[in-house]
């Protein structure tokens, strides 16, 4: 390939130095390196992920059955009984974690975004910050000690569990939807303004439809990464082995707690514990698989065309 | 004071005749700052209704800054303040206890890039005036209002089959003429426009010229431009701006009417400006 170039170089009678000189293969030696390089650690960095999955699925299929999403598990010792109480328990626990997160993240995003200023503003930023990398345990320490103040000691309650993970979701919230709403250019704040539109309405009904597919695949990501907590659920759901949907009162289970507890304590009939434990551990995945499914659906159906 | 009225969505034409709407905007010793940068010096000039008044300079020379500050975009940036007098037919529209609120509904803008909203169809573009202001219009009004901004901006015949298709399907120079449907169908007393054929292609640029100088009849025109043939067509007034040097303020160099100004200007710099020996 390189000495046929040279000669047609050559033959055209015009001496070209691309074509003819060695910094061209350099070059290329050069390219092809950084991509061997780059598409090497993006593979190794599929090893962990593909294993993780493959094996959660091996596992996690001999425990799948009707009985696993029909039956709780009262009384059951060994074989038999199901998950149903921790599939509820963990939509509930969310889906009211969710309902304290949302509102909260986007409005305290709006204020950050759109009327927050200087100081205030860069302190709020920080703390933030700093929110998202709380130890989750301590948010759950954090709902505990909130919840003894007024109901006394050793209380568990699955809205505890909610406001343990609002306190790690808030943040994850407010951080994608900041970033959301930046995107929303500001021609389209001004030309609201410019009609003699208020500066609420402008948010309402220009700003958030036009960041709102932005907004919700931020909130369904949020959501999916505190679906899988465990550690601030274990001090403030506590463990149960019968259904309870009601999170004002009483324990309630959860999958991830479920699967750790299958895991540590497993009984004589160890197998099928473990059985429970990793198809419960499958349960979660899929849920969260689902979740950024309908996050990507949601965005490729709603997204506005910002120029 | 600045009514909110409900005279806003009514038609000119049965109220106030014709020419009713426009209005007077004098400036009177406006400096513009944004925080500490003084970005628009002592400029006073009087801008007449159903003219059109273009505004010409270099860039940098604070005609779009202060374009801004006569219906109070400026202060929307942060640090941005304002000093001085503007008034519209002789009320301060910096005057105590005037919100910003009435004086956008009454001085409306059009921008250098067309900004349709992107989450709206073209007869929402248009009706959004009407819905972001909070006053329920009955259906057939809004209709009436649609059909009218869109014919008053020449677009009418080009879209009418298609009111439900999102503002952004249109052309460059069809977003524009639907942002100047927008921004009339609140029925305003002056339109300010910030460049706005800078974006658009010559015969674009002839439709919204062509349509500025029928708006003219009803409205006090302002108009930014870098093009200067544009401000020879398309005004009949011209303020040249300029500045000593950059990060020193812009002023108003001289106003006058359009064909004075190109053919024989007072200022030494405007000569040199209009006839391109510099900007």
């Amino acid at each position: 390939m390189e000495s046929a170039s040279v000669a047609a170089g050559t033959s055209l009678a015009r001496p070209s130095s691309l074509l003819a000189s060695g910094a061209g293969w350099r070059r290329r030696a050069k390219d092809r390196l950084m991509t061997v390089l780059i598409g090497g650690a993006f593979a190794l960095a599929m090893v962990p992920l593909i294993s993780l999955v493959y094996e959660v699925t091996k596992r996690g299929i001999p425990g799948l059955s009707l009985a696993f999403f029909t039956e709780d598990a009262r009384g059951v010792v060994g074989e038999g009984g199901g998950a149903s109480h921790a599939i509820v328990g963990t939509l509930v626990i969310t889906g009211v974690a969710a309902l304290i997160s949302v509102p909260i993240g986007i409005m305290g995003a709006i204020y950050l975004n759109e009327y927050g200023q200087g100081r205030l503003r860069r302190a709020l930023t920080f703390f933030v910050d700093v929110m998202t990398g709380i130890p989750s345990i301590v948010a759950g320490l954090f709902a505990y000690a909130l919840f003894e103040l007024f109901l006394g000691p050793g209380i568990r309650l699955g809205v505890m569990g909610s406001v343990a993970l609002s306190v790690l979701m808030i943040p994850i919230v407010i951080r994608s939807a900041e970033e959301v709403l930046k995107i929303v250019p500001d021609h389209l704040r001004e030309a609201a303004y410019a009609l003699g539109t208020p500066k609420w309405k402008t948010i309402v009904k220009v700003v958030l439809p036009t960041a709102f597919a932005g907004l919700v695949t931020g909130v369904m990501i949020a959501i999916a990464r505190i679906v899988g907590e465990t550690a601030p659920l274990l001090v403030t759901t506590g463990v149960v082995d019968s259904m309870n949907s009601d999170p004002f009162h009483g324990r309630m289970q959860n999958l991830a707690v479920y699967a750790y507890n299958e895991y540590r304590s497993p009984g004589v009939f160890k197998q099928a514990a473990y059985d429970k434990a990793w198809a419960a551990a499958l349960t979660l995945i899929a849920i969260v698989m689902l979740l950024n499914v309908a996050a990507r659906l949601v965005y490729r159906r709603y997204k506005t065309e910002i120029r | 004071m600045f009514k909110p009225s409900e005279d806003v969505v009514a038609d000119p034409k049965e109220q106030q005749g014709l020419a009713g709407g426009a209005k007077t905007i004098e400036a009177r010793d406006v400096n513009l700052f944004y925080g500490d940068f003084h970005a628009v010096q002592d400029v006073t000039m009087t801008i007449a209704p159903n003219k059109v008044t273009a505004l010409i300079g270099s860039s940098g020379c604070g005609k779009t800054t202060f374009l801004r500050s006569l219906n109070r975009m400026h202060e929307l940036t942060p640090g941005a303040r304002v000093d001085g007098h503007v008034t519209l037919d002789g009320e301060d529209i910096y005057g105590k206890g005037v919100d910003p609120v009435e004086v956008r509904r009454l001085i409306g803008m059009v921008f250098q890039q067309p900004n349709p909203f992107p989450t709206m169809s073209i007869y929402d573009n248009v009706a959004a005036g009407l819905n972001l202001n909070s006053r329920r219009v009955p259906k057939d009004r809004k209709d009436a209002v649609v059909e009218r901004s869109l014919r008053g901006a020449n677009l009418w015949e080009e879209v009418k089959d298609r009111l439900d298709k999102p503002g952004s399907g249109l052309s460059g120079g069809q977003q524009q003429r639907l942002c100047i449907a927008r921004a009339i169908a609140v029925e305003p007393e002056v339109l300010l426009m910030d460049e706005p054929c800078s974006a658009l292609d010559p015969l674009a640029t002839l439709a919204i010229e062509d349509l500025i100088a029928e708006l003219k009849n009803r409205y006090t025109i302002v108009i930014v431009t870098h093009n200067m043939q544009q401000a020879a067509r398309a005004s009949d007034v011209t303020a040249f701006f300029n500045l000593d040097a950059t990060g020193k303020p812009g002023h108003l160099v001289e106003v006058g009417a359009t064909n004075e100004i190109f053919t024989n200007p007072t200022e030494k710099q405007t000569e040199d400006y209009v006839s391109g020996r510099f900007g």
